[in-house]
């Protein structure tokens, strides 16, 4: 009598045909018969009858999902694999603690303008572009109370905040004399104040090796989250009139690079890189690119200087200092994690499938033998 | 009613001093002396909750008392408060969106309440005020106001009738808006007020009301008027057949005039809107429990944060490296604040554990999902043109979850239609046979003995067409001005009305066999005996209640005799019988009710002219009574209904509903346990069991009746345990009826219960209604705590169904009132069936779901962030943006969730209603059990782990991820964890649906692409209002990165590997008869249906049967009764001759 209720042993199943029809003899019955206002409506949405898709997870999609997600995953795996294996990266730790850089001697915080030096050879062609990092460990630019230690407005170059800068900014506020500070805050007043100058050894002579110090910052951070405060009277340094330099800092922020005008300020490189806070203690930071001149294919074979003017100081809290030469691909540097990863996930989805198979086989025989 | 009733505490409607109500009609107060002016509420009916002015705050005040909105807010404000890591709008904005969507939602429903409290308050009625008929505003009507009514207007107050256009003072109501019945209800006025007919004469009336203060008990009121005529005070009783009730309709009567007694919020009926005690399904409470765990594995996590910090932080090279020193009065504040405000910076980082989208997830699930029962054609009666009513949304997954069913039998398991089919009298038994009533023994064909009967058959027929209450309506439009008038014409129009079938079919069986029942206006009644008139004058009812269960008319015969005829069940008549065939007409009804007839004994009795003024007295003194008028008359209707002269006894036949028997067959198998609760006597109850397939013939059938005393009961208690212990390889089935169960209970509830759990089947009769409810509490109380249902259709199923956990109404013939207390109301018994195993079944599985997928994506959600502490010394940083920590409960995974509950289906409706085992799987709470919800917390975790380390060893071996070799910085690592959490959150419910319509394609896939569209328009632009601009293009950056999108599809996949293969092996090794019927589904489909020859067989499915085979090994005998044309509960058998 009921629709939908079907006693009969045959089992209708939801094809998309068939729905329309039962619908249609519906109707056709709703007006013979009348006097039904509380009907329900027999629509699929309402009968819960919607077209669905039902998928199982069974066996029989499973061991041929798993074995062509493992063959593709080994693919991937064997390809990241080889493109991480072909990058070469260079590090040296130039903290000074061991003894393979001439470093130990500025440990001594009150040593002003310490120069050392960090010697390494390359056997053959370090292939270019070479990145040049510098990475810092048991840093903790993810503290919190750190993080937000900076004002955004000063940043973009608002001068009212540069005068009364974010209270965020304590204790890098205002300096003893009660001056504003600009930038304000931990991360500014922590920059990176390292300087490095990589040396070609030839023929016992040194060679300068050129840093592309450019576009080591995010394209967006530099042309369009960050912003200079609008020059007074041509001047930049005009603008920044009543505030002082970060307490840590040597030179005030729109005297950062002497050589480049345009690199100076909220603008300048280094400072837009450091101002980007490292997800971990330890991290890296692009410091430059070597691509030019005779360094345009890489760093030939040879003896190399590295010239460090040591300032940072890290050893209180037992933190490291090093540099890193890298070249990098297309999935960047050197990182075998995603190549193991997909190896090891590729072989387990194999190995499941056999397993399965196996099981399957097992009890797909028995099945048969008892139907 | 909270409303009401704080008002009433604090004062403003003050509690009632006097136990009486005096009413002055017309409001003419004794100008003489020492009266006090009552108070009475006014005639508005308040049913809203709100008005606009508080319901801002009140409704806030509602809302704040969940606990887990309370703790939300308390969490934002030690946002305020303190410095901690996110913002305050974090947990404000959702806790706003939540607060606001169940303020929308309520304040939707007041103002339809509103709307409709308007209607009825704004509804202009006539008053009589001053000397004239005034129109005014039902809410307008003071208590001691005279109204007038017309035809087929409701009473817009409780109001006395004082008069009708009708000499004799009567009026016709019904009253089906208040109890469901139908029938048409005679009310009479007091003669003292009967003629005051005109406003001027009523003007002229000087009396005083004298009643009890308002009580919600619809058929009761006491008081007596007393009318001041020539200076002299006439009192008279008034009962409910002198009060209008507020809500009913006036029928066939031109108009009345009634004064207010009762007005407004203190009307029967307003006090009949009483507020249903609320229900919690167990899925809420496990929910709860659930919650609490989740909230000390926040404070636990908190805790530990903050010891770890300040272990930290012993060091000073780590509490405040050069590069970030600390102010002046960080250094100064104290110890003990600093670590109290760092605890709660950390409850406040990890507060999102908490599903804050649960409950408005859950409410809105329930609403809208409840209605598909109201929607579902399969529940739809078309003879009734009935569809199913849900009454409450709240219990949509107890359906799920039953394990015992109680259910009354007349109007649920038969048709409340009854059908007259035998009789008894004076020792012989007739039966109807072509309109006519043949002695037994005798064939249809004997010689038409023509309009002959004896006396004895005539006078028993007579006493049939007399004894009962049923009224005549005529189709005609215009009333029963005069009922003779018709009665001569005797044409088909005429219907018999009754609140009772019984009395109907009776009724109509006597017009078939020649004595028919042509109408009563009140004071007489006249029967046609072959066409001869006859009017007898109704000197008085005596009727029915449920205590006494008989009831009498006492009538002056035209021969001038007064006579008692009484009609009751057996029980309650035979012991006040004196003459006539008592000992045969006893066997008669014991034979009547083996075959499942209903049957009634009627007697009769003789006044002398003494005996009757006895009577009158009597009667009089007990109407009039105003205290304990019930007791006093019960004593006088005791006093008269005794020496009667039995004349015979009647069987009449209920038919059973169609397919009860399947569907108790499907319970059953099912897993629950059905009972059966019955007002009726012992042999017509078993035997209507046996009938309807609740107990089978092969059953051991064990009885517990006619105990007398205490210490009988027990013993026989003891018998029934042994032998039920002795021979516990068949099924049992019990009988108890009401006598003996009140015995069982009273001293031997223990031993009683482990009876009845060994029983397959039990059976109550001759219950009474409160009885039945006691029998619900007592199961919904033993140590297990089951589940129970109860389902009826008569009033005296309210009270059970008010007491389980889920109510039913059957929409029958006795009214709705049953109906109104239920959570949800169907037509017929069979739809049970479906209500229980396909839509209960979705239910639960799909809020169980949701409630176990709330807490994994949340612990999935906040555990990175925990993780994340321990690479960031405990400094509270969060690992995400604040947006995506407000957006991740209510934008970005909550249609995907909501939309799978609503949808799911997990096997086939088809399957699951053939295949009623399949219920046995979720039964016993087994979705939300503890191991459950662990293993989807545990899943959480693990998943977060993998989440946070994948990133973690990703960007940790701090390499350029880019081709550019610029660096990324923490939002980045943040954001990368929280794209590979979104997309596997939402992945992980893809696997866990079944039943993929377009619209669980359109807002999964459609809430991945909303993140991915989210999040490039809110990192594409610097957002003025903003005050860091912390993601300004860091998603763009991260997608620009190949690595990022080959460690998201990895981690991803690792994620949901485990579950994946944990999913084919279970269902390959150790299915769930559930999974069993999908892979049938998807297998076999057709030819599956019956056989179970497609179950892969293996270990697990043998192990199944076994289980199977021991659950309910009854089915297995070879039963006849089981295995009759019911090719879809053949399931057990063949499954077992199959292993």
């Amino acid at each position: 009598m009921l629709y939908g209720k079907p006693r009969s042993p045959a089992h209708r199943k939801l094809v998309p045909g068939s729905e329309k029809k039962q619908i249609n003899k519906r109707t056709v019955r709703m007006k013979t018969e009348g006097s039904m206002e509380n009907r329900p409506d027999n629509t699929a949405f309402t009968q819960q009858r919607l077209p669905a898709w039902q998928p199982i997870l069974s066996a029989g999609i499973v061991i041929p999902g798993f074995t062509l997600i493992g063959l593709a995953f080994i693919g991937i795996g064997v390809a990241l694999f080889v493109t991480s294996q072909n990058i070469k990266v260079l590090e040296r730790d130039y903290t000074g603690v061991t003894d393979d850089s001439s470093c130990g001697k500025c440990m001594d915080p009150t040593k002003k303008d310490c120069v050392c030096e960090v010697k390494f050879s390359f056997s053959e062609l370090f292939e270019g572009p070479v990145f040049f990092y510098y990475g810092l460990s048991n840093y903790y630019q993810n503290y919190r109370t750190y993080g937000v230690s900076v004002d955004p407005y000063q940043l973009v170059g608002d001068t009212a905040y540069f005068l009364s800068p974010d209270s965020n900014c304590s204790p890098y506020q205002n300096d003893s004399t009660g001056t504003p500070i600009v930038p304000c805050g931990s991360i500014a007043n922590s920059m990176f104040t390292d300087s490095f100058t990589l040396y070609q050894i030839i023929n016992g002579q040194q060679s300068l090796v050129p840093f592309d110090r450019k576009g080591i910052a995010w394209w967006t951070d530099y042309n369009i989250k960050y912003r200079n405060p609008a020059p007074v009277n041509g001047s930049l340094a005009l603008a920044f009139s009543g505030t002082t330099k970060p307490i840590n800092w040597s030179k005030p922020v729109y005297e950062l690079d002497p050589n480049d005008s345009a690199n100076n300020g909220f603008l300048n490189q280094d400072f837009l890189v450091w101002m980007r806070r490292a997800a971990l203690p330890n991290f890296r930071k692009l410091y430059g690119r070597i691509r030019e001149g005779a360094y345009a294919n890489g760093l030939p074979a040879g003896n190399y200087t590295l010239q460090i003017n040591y300032n940072y100081p890290v050893q209180s809290f037992g933190g490291t200092k090093k540099v890193v030469f890298s070249n990098v691909s297309w999935m960047g540097g050197k990182n075998q994690f995603l190549g193991i990863a997909y190896l090891v996930m590729g072989s387990l989805c194999i190995i499941m499938a056999i397993v399965m198979l196996i099981v399957y086989a097992k009890y797909k025989f028995s099945d048969d033998d008892g139907a | 009613m909270m409303l009401r009733w704080i008002r009433q505490q604090l004062g403003f409607d003050p509690p009632h001093q006097s136990d009486t109500r005096t009413v002055y009609i017309a409001n003419r107060f004794p100008q003489h002396g020492h009266y006090i002016p009552q108070r009475f509420a006014d005639n508005r009916i308040i049913s809203s909750k709100y008005t606009i002015w508080n319901f801002i705050p009140k409704n806030l005040f509602e809302q704040f008392r969940r606990i887990a909105n309370f703790y939300f807010l308390i969490i934002f404000l030690v946002q305020l408060m303190i410095d901690t890591p996110t913002s305050p709008v974090t947990s404000g904005l959702p806790l706003f969106f939540v607060i606001t969507v169940t303020a929308i939602k309520q304040g939707y429903e007041d103002w339809l309440r509103h709307k409709a409290d308007n209607e009825v308050n704004g509804a202009p009625v006539f008053v009589v005020r001053s000397g004239s008929l005034v129109q005014t505003r039902s809410k307008n009507i003071r208590v001691g106001d005279i109204v007038r009514v017309a035809k087929d207007e409701t009473f817009p107050a409780d109001l006395v009738l004082l008069s009708s256009e009708r000499a004799e003072g009567t009026c016709h109501i019904t009253t089906a808006s208040l109890d469901g019945e139908t029938n048409l209800k005679t009310h009479y006025a007091v003669p003292e007020t009967a003629t005051s007919q005109s406003v001027s004469r009523l003007e002229a009336l000087q009396a005083v009301v004298e009643c009890q203060q308002p009580e919600p008990d619809l058929y009761r009121f006491v008081g007596r008027i007393t009318i001041t005529q020539h200076g002299e005070e006439i009192v008279r009783p008034l009962g409910p057949e002198n009060l209008l009730l507020r809500g009913a309709r006036l029928k066939n009567t031109k108009e009345i005039y009634g004064v207010a007694v009762y007005t407004g919020m203190e009307s029967k009926m307003a006090l009949n809107y009483k507020c249903k005690s609320q229900k919690r399904s167990a899925v809420e409470k496990s929910m709860n429990t659930f919650l609490i765990i989740y909230l000390a594995i926040l404070l636990f996590e908190a805790v530990l944060s903050t010891i770890l910090k300040y272990a930290w932080q012993a060091e000073k090279k780590w509490d405040e490296p050069f590069y970030n020193e600390k102010t002046e009065t960080e250094r100064n504040s104290s110890k003990i604040l600093k670590f109290i405000s760092d605890f709660l910076a950390f409850l406040v980082l990890y507060n999102f554990i908490i599903p804050i989208s649960l409950y408005v997830t859950v409410e809105m699930q329930k609403f809208l999902g409840s209605f598909f029962i109201g929607w579902d054609l399969d529940l739809y009666h078309e003879e009734s043109d009935q569809r199913a009513q849900v009454n409450t949304s709240d219990l949509n997954e107890e359906l799920g979850q039953v394990e015992y069913v109680f259910t009354d039998k007349t109007g649920t398991l038969t048709e409340n239609e009854m059908q007259f089919r035998e009789c008894s009298i004076n020792g012989v038994k007739y039966q109807e046979i072509n309109s006519k009533l043949v002695p037994e023994g005798m064939t249809e064909d004997v010689p038409d003995t023509g309009f002959f009967l004896s006396r004895e058959e005539e006078l028993f027929l007579k006493a049939v067409s007399l004894c009962h209450t049923v009224q005549i309506s005529y189709d005609q439009p215009d009333g029963v001005s005069d009922p003779f008038s018709h009665a001569n014409g005797f044409t088909s129009q005429m219907e018999y009305y009754a609140s009772s079938p019984d009395e109907k079919a009776l009724v109509e069986a006597t017009k078939r066999m020649g004595v028919a029942f042509a109408g009563s206006n009140g004071e007489t009644m006249e029967i046609k005996t072959f066409g001869k008139s006859e009017k007898y004058k109704l000197l008085h009812v005596l009727e029915f209640d449920a205590n006494r269960r008989r009831m009498s008319v006492i009538l002056q015969a035209p021969s001038g005799e007064k006579l008692l005829f009484t009609k009751g069940a057996e029980s309650s008549v035979l012991p006040y019988a004196s003459s006539g065939e008592i000992e045969k007409t006893r066997v008669h009804v014991d034979e009547f009710a083996l075959k499942g007839l209903r049957t009634l004994v009627v007697a009769y009795r003789l006044f002398s002219a003494e005996e009757y003024k006895e009577v009158e007295r009597r009667l009089h003194q007990a109407r009039t009574a105003l205290q304990q008028r019930d007791e006093r008359l019960s004593e006088a209707f005791n006093f008269i209904e005794k020496d009667l002269h039995l004349l015979g006894a009647t069987g009449v036949e209920d038919k059973l509903q169609e397919k009860v028997q399947e569907t108790i067959e499907a319970l059953r198998l099912a897993g629950i346990k059905v009972w059966v609760l019955t007002g009726d006597k012992h042999e017509t109850a078993v035997s209507v069991s046996l009938s309807c397939g609740h107990f089978h013939r092969t059953m051991n059938i064990l009885e517990l009746v006619q105990q007398k005393s205490d210490h009988e009961c027990a013993e026989q208690l003891r018998r029934l345990a042994r032998r039920i212990k002795e021979d516990h390889v068949i099924q049992h089935g019990l009988v108890v009826d009401g006598a003996s169960l009140s015995l069982a209970l009273r001293e031997h509830e223990k031993l009683f219960m482990e009876v009845c759990k060994n029983c397959s089947a039990v059976l109550c009769c001759r219950m009474a209604p409160l009885q039945k409810a006691k029998v619900v509490r007592l199961l919904k109380t033993s140590p297990e705590k089951p589940i129970t249902l109860a389902v009826g259709d008569g009033a005296n199923d309210v009270s059970m169904i008010q007491e389980a956990h889920v109510g039913i109404g059957i929409m029958g013939k006795e009214g709705r009132q049953a109906v109104r207390n239920s959570d949800y109301a169907i037509a017929r018994f069979k739809f049970l069936a479906k209500l229980l195993l396909v839509h209960g079944h979705f239910y639960y599985i799909r809020i169980a779901t949701l409630v176990q997928y709330f807490f994994y994506k949340n612990v999935c959600f906040i555990t990175p962030q925990f993780l994340y502490q321990f690479f960031c010394l405990f400094s509270q940083q969060t690992l995400y943006d604040s947006v995506y920590l407000t957006l991740y409960n209510i934008c970005f995974t909550s249609l995907p969730i909501l939309v799978y509950s609503l949808f799911e289906q997990l096997v086939h409706p088809h399957i699951l209603q053939s295949k009623p085992a399949l219920y046995r799987d979720i039964s016993k709470n087994s979705l939300l059990s503890f191991k459950t919800f662990l293993y989807w917390t545990i899943l959480g975790f693990c998943h977060a782990f993998v989440f946070f380390f994948g990133c973690y060893i990703l960007m940790g071996e701090d390499t350029s991820l880019t081709g550019n070799g610029q660096m990324f910085g923490n939002w980045t690592f943040g954001t990368l964890v929280f794209t590979v959490m979104v997309i596997t959150v939402t992945l992980k419910l893809a696997l866990e649906t079944h039943f993929w319509t377009w619209m669980n394609h359109f807002v999964t896939w459609g809430s991945i692409a909303f993140y991915f569209i989210f999040s490039l328009f809110y990192g594409g632009i610097i957002w003025p209002f903003l005050h860091t601009q912390d993601m300004y293009f860091v998603f763009v950056q991260l997608l620009s990165s190949g690595s990022a999108w080959f460690a998201i599809i990895i981690i991803i996949i690792t994620c949901l590997f485990p579950d994946v293969i944990k999913k084919v092996f279970y269902r390959h090794l150790n299915p769930t008869s559930t999974q069993k019927s999908q892979c049938m589904e998807a297998y076999e489909g057709i030819t599956c249906m019956d056989s179970v020859s497609c179950f892969p067989e293996g270990r697990g499915l043998c192990g199944f049967l076994e289980r199977l085979k021991r659950a309910n090994r009854s089915w297995n005998d070879s039963d006849p009764f089981a295995s009759n044309d019911r090719s879809i509960l053949t399931l057990s058998p063949v499954e077992a001759s199959h292993c």
